[in-house]
């Protein structure tokens, strides 16, 4: 469990958890792996999770691996029911693209962005429901220090990838609307042209708002519901009948789980077409 | 909490991977899904015209099978038609042969009636012929005369 000083205390193991493993530069120069929650910040921006950085692609590559041996194999008169489950999904990607974009707004970029989107915000989630221990432990033992798996607990990846919304949003904007009605979007509303400063701002802040309350909601979340789980790891360590509590504990916070997981992950989804839909619609 | 390049990372890596699904999972899946929608609709369609064939078909089937049971009706009826012109004709041809063969039969009849008469004829007159002769002969006796008579009587009668 590798507490901060050796000594197992719930703090240091809150912390333990809640601690990525960093790669970055040293406020002296040198690279390297960060060893504890204070060595990591105080690399600023010059650092890398690792942890989060390799669980979101592997779960990606993992989902894309899938997708891809379904594709190959795909058979029209005898589907598995793995292909008619991912069929279920393809079709509601697209259904949730045809059902927000109006008919005029053709774009093929949404569907498979969707799709990639929900199951890959699924997916890193879905790591939330293995027990918090048995990976970071299995690591421990294998000498890496920390090992945060749920990638959607770390608040780069939900920002990181709100971040790549918000470009994406700002790019069909531009491309769509172009420079000109896309600025008078920004600056001629709701108040007309006498308020523009005033109008900008606002614009500006309700633009701004859309990456960072669709990042933050996912991030919110999971961080939450994995610090819940943390949580009831720690009564494992008080006596046998706080123990056989948190298990019953773990066992319904992880059924409630499931819920939470799947609609974050469909919320996210559904948030980013409405998103790229208005990018495309002319006022 | 600390906000570092994994941000860019994972910017960058959804892109990646967007780019990816667009290219090369995207199109497969939704090509073969397409792909099967269409047979499903080809294969409803094709279900349908071959009701609507097979319908056609019985309605042929059955006039056909009207048109022959009339046919067949009617060729019973010509055929019994001619049977029975047939028979008739039968009937006619053994009645006239029947009359024919009667009248040849009766023809021939006469005919040995009439080689009858004349055989008599000519072995009666032999016999009184050989009776005369014989009387001749023997001279006239009352006595010998009667069994004489008598005698070409039965011959006579014998022939």
């Amino acid at each position: 469990m590798a507490a901060e000083n050796g000594e197992l205390t719930s703090a240091g193991y809150i912390n333990h958890h809640l601690t990525n493993l960093t790669y970055g530069r040293f406020p002296d120069g040198s690279w390297g792996f960060a060893h504890g929650a204070q060595e990591a910040a105080s690399m600023g921006f010059m650092a890398i999770h690792v942890d989060s950085m390799v669980w979101s692609l592997g779960l990606g590559m993992i989902m894309f691996i899938v997708f891809r041996s379904i594709a190959k194999g795909f058979s029209a008169d005898k589907p598995s029911k793995l292909q008619c489950f991912i069929e279920t999904l393809f079709d509601v990607a697209q259904d949730s693209k045809d059902s927000t974009f109006t008919k005029q707004a053709k774009n093929e970029w949404i569907a498979p962005m969707a799709l990639t989107v929900f199951v890959w915000v699924f997916f890193m989630n879905l790591m939330d429901l293995i027990p918090v221990d048995w990976i970071p432990e299995l690591f421990v033992a294998m000498g890496v220090e920390y090992m945060k798996i749920v990638p959607s607990t770390d608040v780069n990846i939900a920002l990181g990838t709100a971040l790549a919304v918000f470009i994406m949003i700002i790019y069909y904007s531009l491309k769509v609307k172009g420079p000109v009605e896309f600025t008078k979007e920004l600056t001629l509303q709701p108040f007309g042209k006498w308020m523009i400063p005033f109008n900008f701002l606002l614009e500006t802040v309700a633009l701004l708002a859309k990456p960072l309350s669709l990042g933050l909601r996912l991030f919110g979340n999971m961080y939450a519901g994995e610090l819940i789980f943390i949580l009831i790891a720690t009564m494992y360590s008080a006596g046998y009948f706080i123990g056989a509590l948190g298990g019953v504990a773990q066992l319904g916070w992880a059924i409630f789980h499931i819920l939470v997981i799947t609609l974050q992950a469909y919320i996210f989804m559904m948030l980013t077409i409405v998103y790229l839909s208005q990018a495309h619609e002319h006022h | 909490m600390n906000i570092n390049a994994t941000l860019i990372g994972q910017t960058l890596s959804f892109f990646l991977f967007v780019w990816f699904c667009k290219k090369y999972v995207w199109p497969p899946m939704v090509n073969a899904m397409q792909e099967r929608q269409n047979q499903i609709a080809d294969g409803l369609a094709a279900a349908e015209k071959g009701q609507q064939a097979q319908e056609v078909a019985e309605k042929e089937a059955a006039q056909l099978i009207s048109e022959a049971k009339s046919q067949a009706a009617e060729i019973i009826a010509s055929a019994e038609k001619r049977g029975s012109s047939v028979v008739e004709e039968a009937k006619t041809a053994a009645t006239s042969e029947k009359e024919r063969i009667i009248a040849s039969a009766q023809a021939e009849v006469e005919q040995d009636v009439h080689t009858a008469r004349e055989g008599l004829r000519t072995q009666v007159s032999s016999i009184a012929v050989a009776a005369a002769s014989k009387i001749v002969d023997k001279e006239i006796d009352e006595s010998a005369h009667a069994g004489l008579i008598e005698d070409l009587v039965q011959q006579l009668k014998a022939g």
